[in-house]
């Protein structure tokens, strides 16, 4: 089976995609000429040309209003921004524009948009190239949210996003795009939007995870594993709106106990509302206090290498974790 | 002519290819802006009676909004309007009963299905786009619908109206900007009544008129004299001309008045010169241009009178048609909200 | 007033009396203070659940200090009294200290020794433990999971041991009891910062139980509903066997829905092969052969091809046993014990026999050790020889099956269409009908018939 990096998934999906229907289309700042400034999109433009591949000014908001505009006369555009950290001045376009058009319209109009945005820390980013904002789309009625980290399930996703006739904001995460590299199953692949994956069966704790966080998980969890602590369950949430509960409250019913990690803030992050579910719904079948690891309450990730290790959560701090979890 | 059963005012008869109007389109000018009017008028009576919660009008924006549809070809270009846009939504299509049923929330309003406030006109239908209320949103979707035409080789032109307030906002800007440097079809067309609610022109801009700003951006802009419609019917004419020939957007500033407060939620006596509304009411545009066909013998006063008594018609029988119909179940809540 | 106080001694702590035991309950002291104790004498009577035991003295000297009621129940290491070993102090222990001891005793009555605390226990622990404290609450209610498993099986939380922070009942600590085990967890190193405890453990592991009543044994403190007592009644009080088997019993019943088969089997063959060797083997082993070593033998040989009764439920799953280890019920005076022949298919009918005949004797001699006690995968009980001929046994923990076999009866049966007069015998096999089913149950049950008819009388026995 062939193997490809996270990138080369996204930019063979991209091109296979558009191959297959000409009414998509992909815009954003540099994605053209340059090929996009990470090169997801390299070579795009000598294949489909600049009427597809589409260089525009630099302006979120008007990046994410015309590919709006654009998917109320007939296109399937795919908006690029070029970091995540730059979509505050196109939240209006999203949160109430976008998210909003089917709802307001009664179903008379949808919006058929995909907005991809390289996120993530851990690549001396600092401040404004490492942001992960997901929460802030996640309680968005309307918009759906997606983070997949292995290329198999970025390819699938990326498909299912391309095609949901709803705006679909699909996140990448950066330090993943030439790390993370891994089996493709056959061209064509779909991964629905909603639905969880179990990386990892156990059955004395659950972590729930996604992102570059789900590798570090998934280290630690066998770490203790070797080490005679317990079978540790891991769950790629892959999809982060609409959160497949499902699978969350499954695993949390025969675990007992839960470990959510991300990298994005700790406070008010996907994993708050993940915690909010298990809690309401699984209550009964908790052997200790949901927990969370993630981004502390700092503004941002900083520059500095140590100051950005101290940051992140890592390998070693979710094993610690899941001692003191596995110890309740 | 219009009937009260479907009461549709819609595009009837051609112009021909010079672009001048015919006497029948300036016969049906006059019917679109006395329509506009008095629903306007009876959405402020309701208003006062408590029965209808929100109005936002058009009143004094008539004369220009009727001049800019009949230069445009409703069925085939898009209509991105705002909130004041009642006469151009008209225009492209949506009826009398369509706009009452939205300004009373009932089920069966095709512009939101009374999830919307009032004045928030759509229909895909009709290619009047969804719009919100924060404003200037719809400039940049104007740029999109226009560059997906473009890219397929349609000679589809997308206009686009907003008052002189929203062209503070970074949306107007970004979709001059875009709209220029791609040469996209788009008409961006500014109903300048000089007050965005309480602020004043020269409050708003360091330019003098909003036109100004089109060199700014390498585009074509245009001031107009908003009340005279057959005006802004030529300069509109031009701009999808050029449009159409692929010479990019044009940016037209129509200078009109606003009768009334910025909506049923402002008291404008607490801001505007004493008796201002009142001096502007005195040109009414509506007025000077019935006026104006009588003399140039297009109408006669009967003609006229038959016009007016058949908008009250429509009037009545749109209000009557909205009262009665049903609220939305509240059951619809969630619906529509994905579409899978 | 005392102006010496006698030497102390050697404290004398409660030993780990089993693989799986934690705790034990005080019994009668069999030594007073004052009394000359030799190393290996009895010293005082403690109860598990699974056993009685003697504690034996690990050192001869002066017994000058009792530090642990009877009643008590106490975890594995704490003191139990005090010797002193230097013997000078033999009768010179003066009343006043005995008083000022037992003062003392008051006072620290409701206070556990600080041996038993964990070695790396943080000192910030002035938080109270009171009756609203978080850490009280975890330890007597805990969490969610463990309050909903204990509502299914009827467990007082507060009955069992943690091993959690605190030592609050994890999930699988009462899993683990519910199965009748629980194996002994080394306490949590309470150095948490889980966000949601906002106190840390106390420094201590204590007991879970409220300390009973000096004068009584095991009270039950749960709360119960009395039921009236008329003129001329007698009171017996429960002892810790009684206690013991009743909750076994209560939980077994609740746990797994019990659903019993009976087969008739003609025993005329092992009767006949019975008669034959019991004098020599009587003579070669020194006790009598009875049939139950042959039924045993039948059972394992079932339990061999039927191997899927050889097993328990585990709440999400059911756990295949390799081993085959045969509990055998005994009846003792007040009470029944149930000791386990390990490995019972590596012995020949002789050695099921020898091993049957020691367990029962030591049973009947309160001499079984934890070791004799677990480990079962499947229970046979011999009421036959009663006089019984149908009964509806009930599950041991944690087990699907048990087997009892009736009395043996020269009854007229039909063969071959004509009538003769059979040895006949019934098996009464219970089954946990959440891993085995009436099928099963039925193939296993004529398996063993099977095996029992065929049995060749000029087989040996070893």
């Amino acid at each position: 089976m062939a193997t490809k990096l996270l990138i080369e998934a996204i930019h063979d999906t991209l091109a296979e995609e558009m191959r297959r229907d000409e009414r998509v289309i992909l815009m954003g700042e540099d994605v053209g000429v340059r090929g996009g400034v990470f090169r997801v999109s390299a070579g795009l433009i000598e294949e489909f040309g600049e009427n597809r591949i589409i260089d525009t000014p630099l302006a979120e908001s008007a990046i994410v209003g015309a590919a709006i505009g654009a998917s109320l006369n007939g296109f399937l555009p795919i908006a690029e921004i070029q970091f995540f950290d730059f979509i505050h001045s196109a939240m209006n376009q999203i949160m109430n524009e976008a998210a909003k058009i089917r709802y307001r319209s009664n179903g008379d109009f949808h919006c058929p948009i995909v907005i991809r945005t390289p996120y993530g820390g851990g690549v001396h980013g600092a401040l404004y190239h490492s942001q992960s904002l997901e929460s802030a789309f996640t309680r968005e009625p309307g918009l759906k949210v997606v983070a997949p980290i292995f290329p198999d399930d970025a390819a699938g996703l990326l498909r299912s996003a391309i095609h949901d006739e709803d705006p679909v904001l699909f996140l990448e995460h950066k330090k993943a795009y030439r790390l993370i590299r891994d089996e493709m199953p056959e061209n064509g692949h779909v991964v629905p939007i909603g639905k969880a994956r179990i990386v990892k069966s156990g059955t004395d704790a659950t972590i729930i995870s996604y992102g570059m966080m789900l590798h570090e998980s998934l280290a630690a969890a066998k770490a203790i594993e070797e080490r005679g602590g317990g079978s540790i369950e891991v769950i790629d949430l892959r999809t982060l709106r609409p959160l497949d509960t499902e699978t969350i409250l499954e695993s949390v019913m025969k675990t007992g106990k839960v470990l959510i990690v991300h990298e994005a803030n700790r406070v008010g992050g996907v994993g708050a509302e993940v915690a909010a579910i298990i809690a309401e719904e699984a209550f009964a079948w908790l052997d200790a206090p949901v927990m969370r690891i993630g981004g502390p309450e700092v503004p941002a990730m900083p520059f500095s290498k140590p100051l950005e290790s101290a940051y992140l959560p890592n390998q070693q701090t979710i094993g610690a974790a899941l001692e003191r979890l596995s110890a309740f | 002519m219009t009937s009260i059963t479907s009461g549709s005012v819609g595009v009837k008869s051609r112009e021909d290819n010079s672009g001048r109007l015919s006497t029948e389109q300036l016969r049906q000018m006059y019917e679109l802006m006395a329509l506009a009017r008095g629903l306007d008028e009876r959405m402020w009576l309701l208003n006062r009676a408590g029965q209808a919660a929100f109005v936002i009008s058009v009143q004094g924006h008539e004369a220009a909004q009727a001049g800019a549809g009949f230069a445009l070809q409703p069925g085939k270009d898009f209509l991105l309007p705002y909130y004041r846009d009642l006469a151009l939504s008209l225009h492209f299509g949506l009826t009398a009963r369509d706009v009452m049923l939205s300004l009373l929330g009932k089920k069966g309003d095709p512009t939101s299905g009374g999830r919307q406030m009032p004045a928030h006109y759509s229909s895909s239908k009709l290619k009047i786009i969804t719009g919100s209320s924060p404003v200037a949103t719809q400039l940049p979707h104007a740029v999109g619908i226009a560059l997906a035409a473009k890219l397929r080789g349609e000679d589809t032109v997308a206009i686009t109206s907003t008052g002189e307030g929203s062209t503070s906002q970074g949306d107007f800007h970004e979709a001059l900007n875009f709209a220029a440097v791609k040469k996209l079809p788009v008409i961006f067309f500014i109903e300048n009544n000089g007050w965005a609610i309480s602020v004043p022109l020269a409050k708003q801009m360091g330019v003098a008129h909003v036109s100004e700003r089109a060199k700014g951006y390498g585009m074509a802009g245009v001031t107009v004299d908003g009340t005279d419609p057959v005006a802004v019917h030529d300069t509109v004419r031009e701009a999808a001309d050029r449009a159409r020939r692929g010479e990019g957007p044009t940016l037209i500033e129509a200078m009109v008045y606003r009768f009334t407060a910025h909506s049923s939620d402002d008291d404008d006596r607490s801001y505007r010169p004493l008796g201002e509304p009142q001096e502007l009411r005195a040109h009414d545009p509506n007025v000077r241009f019935r006026a104006r066909l009588i003399e140039q013998g297009v109408l006669s006063e009967d003609d006229a009178k038959k016009i007016e008594a058949q908008v009250k018609a429509q009037v009545d029988d749109a209000t009557d048609f909205a009262e009665k119909a049903p609220y939305p179940d509240a059951s619809e809540l969630m619906l529509h909200v994905y579409g899978s | 007033m005392s102006s010496t106080r006698a030497q102390s001694g050697t404290q004398v702590q409660l030993p780990k009396l089993g693989e799986s035991v934690t705790e034990g309950t005080i019994g009668a002291w069999l030594k007073q203070v004052g009394d000359r104790v030799e190393k290996y004498d009895p010293l005082v009577e403690i109860t598990t659940d699974k056993v009685n035991a003697e504690v034996p003295s690990p050192l001869s000297g002066i017994l000058i200090e009792i530090t642990a009621q009877e009643g008590e129940t106490l975890p594995v290491g704490a003191g139990l009294c005090l010797i002193d070993e230097s013997g000078a102090a033999g009768d010179a222990v003066e009343a006043v200290e005995v008083e000022q001891q037992e003062a003392t005793l008051a006072e620290t009555a409701s206070e556990m020794p600080a041996a038993t605390a964990p070695p790396n226990v943080p000192e910030r622990n002035a938080r109270p433990t009171g009756p609203n404290g978080a850490m009280d609450l975890l330890r007597t209610r805990s969490s969610p999971a463990v309050r909903r498993i204990a509502e299914e099986h009827g467990i007082d939380i507060t009955q069992i041991q943690g091993s959690g922070i605190g030592g609050r009942v994890t999930k699988s600590d009462i899993l683990q009891f519910v199965d009748g085990q629980r194996t002994a967890v080394p306490p949590a190193t309470p150095t948490i910062s889980a966000p949601v405890i906002p106190t840390p453990p106390p420094p201590v592991q204590q007991p879970v139980a409220p300390p009973p009543r000096p004068t009584t044994i095991a009270e039950p403190p749960t709360p119960h509903t009395q039921v009236e007592v008329y003129d001329g009644d007698t009171i017996v009080p429960l002892t810790t066997m009684r206690r013991q088997i009743a909750e076994h019993m209560v939980r077994s019943e609740r746990t797994a829905p019990h659903v019993t088969t009976w087969m008739e089997v003609d025993m005329s063959r092992v009767v006949q092969a019975r008669t034959r060797a019991k004098e020599r083997f009587a003579h070669d082993e020194g006790f009598d052969l009875t049939y139950l070593p042959y039924v045993i033998k039948a059972v394992v040989h079932a339990l061999h091809e039927h191997p899927y009764v050889n097993a328990v439920w585990d709440e999400t799953r059911i756990i295949r046993r390799k081993a085959i280890n045969i509990g055998v019920a005994v009846g003792l005076e007040d009470g029944l014990i149930v000791p386990v022949i390990r490995n019972a298919d590596e012995k020949s009918i002789a050695g099921i026999a020898r091993a049957a005949r020691d367990l029962t004797a030591k049973a009947r001699e309160n001499r079984l050790t934890i070791d004799d006690v677990r480990g079962g995968t499947f229970t046979v009980n011999n009421p036959g020889t009663f006089g019984t001929i149908l009964s509806t046994p009930l599950i041991v923990q944690p087990q699907s099956a048990i087997l009892s076999t009736e009395a043996i009866v020269k009854r007229p049966v039909v063969i071959d269409d004509s009538i003769a007069i059979r040895s006949m015998m019934n098996l009464s096999l219970s089954i946990d009908h959440r891993v085995l089913d009436g099928l099963t149950a039925a193939r296993f049950l004529s398996e063993v018939k099977r095996w029992l008819e065929r049995f060749d009388p000029e087989s040996s026995l070893y």
